[in-house]
Protein backbone atom coordinates (compact mmCIF):
# COMPACT_ATOMS: atom_id res chain seq x y z
CA UNK A 1 0.00 0.00 0.00
CA UNK A 2 2.88 2.37 0.50
CA UNK A 3 4.58 1.84 -2.93
CA UNK A 4 0.78 2.46 -4.49
CA UNK A 5 1.12 5.87 -3.00
CA UNK A 6 4.35 7.16 -3.42
CA UNK A 7 3.30 6.33 -7.11
CA UNK A 8 0.30 8.90 -7.04
CA UNK A 9 2.25 11.47 -6.05
CA UNK A 10 4.83 11.17 -8.86
CA UNK A 11 1.79 11.28 -11.04
CA UNK A 12 0.53 13.97 -9.88
CA UNK A 13 4.04 15.72 -10.32
CA UNK A 14 4.01 14.50 -14.15
CA UNK A 15 0.56 16.34 -14.56
CA UNK A 16 1.96 19.38 -13.46
CA UNK A 17 4.80 19.88 -15.79
CA UNK A 18 2.62 18.40 -18.60
CA UNK A 19 0.63 21.34 -18.51
CA UNK A 20 3.21 23.72 -19.21
CA UNK A 21 3.39 23.85 -22.93
CA UNK A 22 -0.54 24.68 -22.65
CA UNK A 23 0.10 27.22 -20.51
CA UNK A 24 2.56 28.89 -23.33
CA UNK A 25 0.32 28.07 -25.96
CA UNK A 26 -2.19 30.27 -24.52
CA UNK A 27 -0.18 33.17 -23.79
CA UNK A 28 1.03 32.72 -27.69
CA UNK A 29 -2.85 32.82 -28.53
CA UNK A 30 -3.35 35.71 -26.48
CA UNK A 31 -0.46 37.42 -28.18
CA UNK A 32 -1.52 36.57 -31.89
CA UNK A 33 -5.07 37.89 -31.25
CA UNK A 34 -3.60 41.24 -29.17
CA UNK A 35 -1.92 41.78 -32.19
CA UNK A 36 -4.43 41.27 -34.84
CA UNK A 37 -7.28 42.98 -33.13
CA UNK A 38 -4.84 46.46 -33.00
CA UNK A 39 -5.41 46.52 -36.62
CA UNK A 40 -8.61 48.16 -37.89
CA UNK A 41 -10.97 46.25 -40.07
CA UNK A 42 -9.86 47.68 -43.62
CA UNK A 43 -13.12 49.06 -45.63
CA UNK A 44 -10.92 49.84 -48.52
CA UNK A 45 -8.44 48.14 -50.98
CA UNK A 46 -5.36 49.98 -51.63
CA UNK A 47 -1.77 48.90 -52.80
CA UNK A 48 0.61 51.14 -51.77
CA UNK A 49 3.14 52.89 -54.28
CA UNK A 50 6.91 51.27 -54.35
CA UNK A 51 9.60 53.97 -53.13
CA UNK A 52 13.15 53.58 -52.25
CA UNK A 53 13.84 56.75 -49.94
CA UNK A 54 11.67 55.12 -47.26
CA UNK A 55 12.16 55.69 -43.56
CA UNK A 56 10.73 53.49 -41.12
CA UNK A 57 7.71 54.88 -38.82
CA UNK A 58 9.09 55.13 -34.87
CA UNK A 59 6.81 55.89 -32.19
CA UNK A 60 4.09 53.51 -33.51
CA UNK A 61 1.94 55.16 -30.64
CA UNK A 62 2.05 58.50 -32.44
CA UNK A 63 1.12 57.26 -35.67
CA UNK A 64 -2.20 57.76 -37.12
CA UNK A 65 -3.25 56.22 -40.35
CA UNK A 66 -5.65 57.47 -43.08
CA UNK A 67 -6.55 55.02 -45.60
CA UNK A 68 -7.71 56.25 -48.91
CA UNK A 69 -8.95 53.81 -51.90
CA UNK A 70 -11.94 52.27 -53.34
CA UNK A 71 -14.46 50.08 -50.92
CA UNK A 72 -13.50 46.46 -51.07
CA UNK A 73 -14.69 43.77 -53.17
CA UNK A 74 -17.77 42.80 -50.23
CA UNK A 75 -18.78 46.57 -50.03
CA UNK A 76 -18.66 48.06 -53.43
CA UNK A 77 -22.19 46.90 -53.98
CA UNK A 78 -23.23 49.30 -51.33
CA UNK A 79 -20.61 52.21 -51.85
CA UNK A 80 -19.88 52.03 -55.76
CA UNK A 81 -16.27 52.13 -56.72
CA UNK A 82 -15.06 55.42 -56.34
CA UNK A 83 -12.31 56.51 -53.79
CA UNK A 84 -13.26 56.96 -50.61
CA UNK A 85 -11.48 58.11 -47.41
CA UNK A 86 -11.50 55.25 -44.14
CA UNK A 87 -10.61 57.05 -40.70
CA UNK A 88 -10.64 54.30 -38.11
CA UNK A 89 -13.34 51.57 -38.82
CA UNK A 90 -15.74 54.13 -41.01
CA UNK A 91 -15.95 56.12 -44.34
CA UNK A 92 -15.14 59.77 -43.61
CA UNK A 93 -15.37 63.17 -45.49
CA UNK A 94 -11.91 65.16 -46.48
CA UNK A 95 -12.96 67.86 -44.16
CA UNK A 96 -13.82 65.01 -41.05
CA UNK A 97 -9.81 64.40 -40.67
CA UNK A 98 -9.52 67.97 -38.74
CA UNK A 99 -11.76 66.12 -36.15
CA UNK A 100 -10.06 62.66 -36.55
CA UNK A 101 -6.65 64.08 -35.86
CA UNK A 102 -7.97 66.20 -33.19
CA UNK A 103 -8.98 62.56 -31.43
CA UNK A 104 -5.72 61.35 -32.03
CA UNK A 105 -3.86 64.15 -30.68
CA UNK A 106 -5.73 63.33 -27.24
CA UNK A 107 -3.63 61.40 -24.79
CA UNK A 108 -0.58 62.47 -26.61
CA UNK A 109 2.64 62.59 -24.48
CA UNK A 110 4.70 65.33 -27.24
CA UNK A 111 1.68 66.70 -29.88
CA UNK A 112 4.49 67.96 -31.93
CA UNK A 113 5.62 64.26 -32.64
CA UNK A 114 2.06 63.36 -34.00
CA UNK A 115 2.65 61.92 -37.59
CA UNK A 116 0.08 60.94 -40.17
CA UNK A 117 0.47 57.88 -42.35
CA UNK A 118 -1.52 58.44 -45.36
CA UNK A 119 -2.06 55.07 -46.75
CA UNK A 120 -3.61 55.39 -50.13
CA UNK A 121 -3.98 53.09 -53.59
CA UNK A 122 -1.52 53.84 -55.91
CA UNK A 123 -4.44 55.18 -58.23
CA UNK A 124 -5.92 57.49 -56.34
CA UNK A 125 -6.47 60.80 -58.27
CA UNK A 126 -4.46 63.64 -56.75
CA UNK A 127 -7.27 65.34 -55.81
CA UNK A 128 -7.97 63.46 -53.10
CA UNK A 129 -4.61 63.37 -51.55
CA UNK A 130 -4.92 67.11 -51.68
CA UNK A 131 -7.64 67.86 -50.10
CA UNK A 132 -6.27 65.84 -47.07
CA UNK A 133 -3.24 67.57 -47.07
CA UNK A 134 -4.96 70.71 -46.87
CA UNK A 135 -6.73 69.97 -43.99
CA UNK A 136 -4.18 68.31 -42.62
CA UNK A 137 -2.16 71.65 -42.75
CA UNK A 138 -5.14 73.73 -41.26
CA UNK A 139 -4.95 71.23 -38.24
CA UNK A 140 -1.50 71.86 -37.73
CA UNK A 141 -0.69 68.02 -38.11
CA UNK A 142 2.46 69.10 -40.63
CA UNK A 143 4.23 65.85 -40.46
CA UNK A 144 3.40 63.35 -43.06
CA UNK A 145 3.73 59.98 -44.45
CA UNK A 146 3.52 58.62 -47.78
CA UNK A 147 2.93 54.67 -46.30
CA UNK A 148 4.78 52.82 -49.77
CA UNK A 149 6.26 49.50 -49.89
CA UNK A 150 10.36 48.79 -50.07
CA UNK A 151 11.36 48.70 -54.25
CA UNK A 152 13.57 46.18 -55.27
CA UNK B 1 10.06 29.52 -29.03
CA UNK B 2 6.86 29.18 -30.96
CA UNK B 3 5.69 32.52 -28.66
CA UNK B 4 9.00 34.36 -29.05
CA UNK B 5 9.13 33.82 -33.10
CA UNK B 6 5.74 35.43 -32.95
CA UNK B 7 6.92 38.51 -30.84
CA UNK B 8 9.74 39.30 -33.35
CA UNK B 9 7.56 38.41 -35.98
CA UNK B 10 4.75 40.89 -34.99
CA UNK B 11 7.12 43.60 -34.12
CA UNK B 12 8.94 43.20 -37.01
CA UNK B 13 6.00 44.40 -39.02
CA UNK B 14 6.86 48.23 -39.25
CA UNK B 15 5.41 50.49 -41.60
CA UNK B 16 7.31 52.34 -44.17
CA UNK B 17 6.65 55.45 -45.99
CA UNK B 18 7.99 58.79 -47.17
CA UNK B 19 8.65 61.04 -44.53
CA UNK B 20 7.54 64.61 -45.39
CA UNK B 21 6.88 67.84 -44.00
CA UNK B 22 4.09 70.09 -44.94
CA UNK B 23 3.96 73.64 -44.38
CA UNK B 24 2.51 75.58 -41.90
CA UNK B 25 -0.94 77.23 -42.24
CA UNK B 26 -1.22 80.53 -43.89
CA UNK B 27 -2.40 83.21 -41.11
CA UNK B 28 -5.87 83.97 -41.90
CA UNK B 29 -5.87 87.64 -40.45
CA UNK B 30 -2.32 88.48 -42.29
CA UNK B 31 -2.31 89.36 -45.64
CA UNK B 32 -0.21 86.81 -47.41
CA UNK B 33 3.39 88.33 -48.09
CA UNK B 34 3.33 87.82 -52.08
CA UNK B 35 7.13 86.55 -51.76
CA UNK B 36 8.84 87.52 -55.18
CA UNK B 37 11.29 84.29 -56.56
CA UNK B 38 13.47 85.03 -58.93
CA UNK B 39 12.44 82.92 -61.90
CA UNK B 40 15.88 81.61 -62.14
CA UNK B 41 15.59 80.11 -58.99
CA UNK B 42 12.58 78.30 -59.54
CA UNK B 43 11.97 74.87 -61.45
CA UNK B 44 8.68 74.01 -61.80
CA UNK B 45 7.87 70.05 -61.80
CA UNK B 46 4.41 69.32 -63.47
CA UNK B 47 2.24 66.25 -63.65
CA UNK B 48 -0.84 66.48 -65.68
CA UNK B 49 -3.89 64.00 -65.37
CA UNK B 50 -2.10 60.86 -67.58
CA UNK B 51 0.54 61.41 -64.86
CA UNK B 52 3.55 62.78 -67.35
CA UNK B 53 5.70 64.67 -65.88
CA UNK B 54 6.25 68.26 -67.45
CA UNK B 55 9.63 70.00 -65.82
CA UNK B 56 10.82 73.75 -66.26
CA UNK B 57 13.77 76.02 -65.53
CA UNK B 58 15.04 78.65 -67.27
CA UNK B 59 17.02 76.66 -69.73
CA UNK B 60 14.73 73.89 -70.33
CA UNK B 61 11.07 72.88 -70.58
CA UNK B 62 9.62 69.79 -71.79
CA UNK B 63 7.81 66.63 -70.73
CA UNK B 64 10.68 64.31 -69.33
CA UNK B 65 10.85 60.73 -68.41
CA UNK B 66 10.97 60.35 -64.81
CA UNK B 67 14.66 58.57 -64.86
CA UNK B 68 16.24 62.02 -65.74
CA UNK B 69 14.48 63.95 -62.79
CA UNK B 70 17.23 63.12 -59.86
CA UNK B 71 19.92 63.61 -62.23
CA UNK B 72 18.46 67.24 -63.28
CA UNK B 73 17.10 67.95 -59.46
CA UNK B 74 20.72 67.66 -58.88
CA UNK B 75 22.20 69.47 -60.93
CA UNK B 76 20.09 72.19 -60.46
CA UNK B 77 20.39 72.30 -57.00
CA UNK B 78 23.73 71.95 -57.22
CA UNK B 79 24.67 74.72 -59.86
CA UNK B 80 28.66 74.06 -59.67
CA UNK B 81 29.67 75.89 -62.51
CA UNK B 82 27.34 79.34 -60.79
CA UNK B 83 25.60 79.36 -63.97
CA UNK B 84 23.19 81.96 -64.36
CA UNK B 85 20.79 80.07 -65.18
CA UNK B 86 20.64 78.22 -62.60
CA UNK B 87 19.92 79.25 -58.71
CA UNK B 88 21.76 82.14 -57.59
CA UNK B 89 24.60 81.57 -55.10
CA UNK B 90 25.14 83.19 -51.48
CA UNK B 91 28.13 83.27 -49.40
CA UNK B 92 26.89 81.68 -45.49
CA UNK B 93 28.05 81.02 -42.51
CA UNK B 94 27.44 77.35 -41.47
CA UNK B 95 28.99 75.94 -38.36
CA UNK B 96 31.49 73.38 -38.85
CA UNK B 97 31.59 74.20 -42.65
CA UNK B 98 32.35 77.57 -42.61
CA UNK B 99 31.72 80.08 -45.36
CA UNK B 100 30.28 78.42 -48.61
CA UNK B 101 28.47 79.20 -51.34
CA UNK B 102 24.71 78.25 -51.42
CA UNK B 103 21.95 78.02 -53.55
CA UNK B 104 19.58 77.89 -50.34
CA UNK B 105 16.90 80.47 -52.11
CA UNK B 106 15.82 78.07 -54.99
CA UNK B 107 12.37 76.37 -54.97
CA UNK B 108 11.41 73.17 -56.04
CA UNK B 109 7.43 73.56 -57.47
CA UNK B 110 5.78 70.66 -58.06
CA UNK B 111 2.13 70.57 -59.10
CA UNK B 112 -0.23 67.94 -59.69
CA UNK B 113 -3.67 68.39 -61.44
CA UNK B 114 -6.65 66.80 -59.39
CA UNK B 115 -6.64 63.83 -61.50
CA UNK B 116 -3.51 63.07 -61.68
CA UNK B 117 -2.42 59.70 -60.48
CA UNK B 118 -1.29 58.93 -56.97
CA UNK B 119 1.70 57.00 -57.67
CA UNK B 120 2.71 59.48 -60.05
CA UNK B 121 3.14 62.20 -57.51
CA UNK B 122 4.28 59.68 -55.28
CA UNK B 123 7.38 58.12 -57.33
CA UNK B 124 7.76 62.14 -57.98
CA UNK B 125 8.04 62.80 -54.57
CA UNK B 126 10.22 59.83 -53.63
CA UNK B 127 12.95 60.85 -56.98
CA UNK B 128 13.38 64.36 -55.32
CA UNK B 129 14.39 63.38 -51.93
CA UNK B 130 16.36 60.86 -53.47
CA UNK B 131 17.96 63.66 -55.39
CA UNK B 132 18.62 65.86 -52.03
CA UNK B 133 19.54 62.44 -50.57
CA UNK B 134 22.25 61.74 -52.77
CA UNK B 135 23.40 65.28 -52.61
CA UNK B 136 23.50 65.56 -48.98
CA UNK B 137 25.63 62.11 -49.05
CA UNK B 138 28.31 63.73 -51.52
CA UNK B 139 28.47 66.84 -49.39
CA UNK B 140 28.56 64.50 -46.05
CA UNK B 141 31.86 62.35 -47.60
CA UNK B 142 33.43 65.51 -48.76
CA UNK B 143 33.63 67.47 -45.66
CA UNK B 144 33.28 64.77 -42.96
CA UNK B 145 34.17 61.70 -44.73
CA UNK B 146 31.51 59.41 -43.41
CA UNK B 147 28.11 58.73 -45.27
CA UNK B 148 24.97 61.16 -44.31
CA UNK B 149 23.64 58.63 -41.66
CA UNK B 150 27.22 58.10 -39.75
CA UNK B 151 27.05 61.86 -39.27
CA UNK B 152 26.08 63.63 -35.85
CA UNK B 153 23.36 66.03 -35.13
CA UNK B 154 25.16 68.76 -35.50
CA UNK B 155 27.62 67.72 -38.47
CA UNK B 156 23.57 66.77 -39.88
CA UNK B 157 22.58 70.11 -39.06
CA UNK B 158 25.32 71.94 -41.52
CA UNK B 159 24.41 69.53 -44.38
CA UNK B 160 21.08 70.78 -43.88
CA UNK B 161 21.75 74.72 -43.98
CA UNK B 162 24.13 73.67 -47.13
CA UNK B 163 21.31 71.54 -49.19
CA UNK B 164 17.77 72.64 -47.71
CA UNK B 165 15.06 70.92 -49.35
CA UNK B 166 12.78 73.80 -50.63
CA UNK B 167 9.74 71.85 -52.22
CA UNK B 168 6.56 74.05 -52.63
CA UNK B 169 3.74 72.18 -53.22
CA UNK B 170 1.13 74.76 -53.77
CA UNK B 171 1.06 77.85 -56.08
CA UNK B 172 4.39 78.95 -55.87
CA UNK B 173 3.57 82.64 -55.16
CA UNK B 174 1.55 81.94 -52.29
CA UNK B 175 3.32 79.67 -50.44
CA UNK B 176 7.13 79.28 -50.15
CA UNK B 177 8.49 76.30 -49.98
CA UNK B 178 8.87 75.28 -46.12
CA UNK B 179 11.81 72.33 -45.39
Amino acid sequence: MAGFKRKEGREMVEMNTSSLPDLIFTILFFFMMVTTMREVTLKVKFVVPQGTELEKLEKKSAVSFIYVGPPTDQLRAQMGSGTRIQLNDRYAEPKEVMDFVAAERQGMVNEGDQVISIKADQHTQMGYITDIKEVLRKSWALRLNYSASRRN
Amino acid sequence: MLLIFFLVTTSMDTDMGLARRLPQPPDENQEEAQVDIKSRNIMYVRLNSEGQLWMKDETFSDYVDISILRQRVKDFVRNEQNFSKWPEKHVKNIDLLGRCFVTDKHVISVQTARDTPYNAYFQVQNELVAAYNELRNELSKEKFGRTWDNLTTEEKDAVRQYYPQNISEAEPKKYPGEK
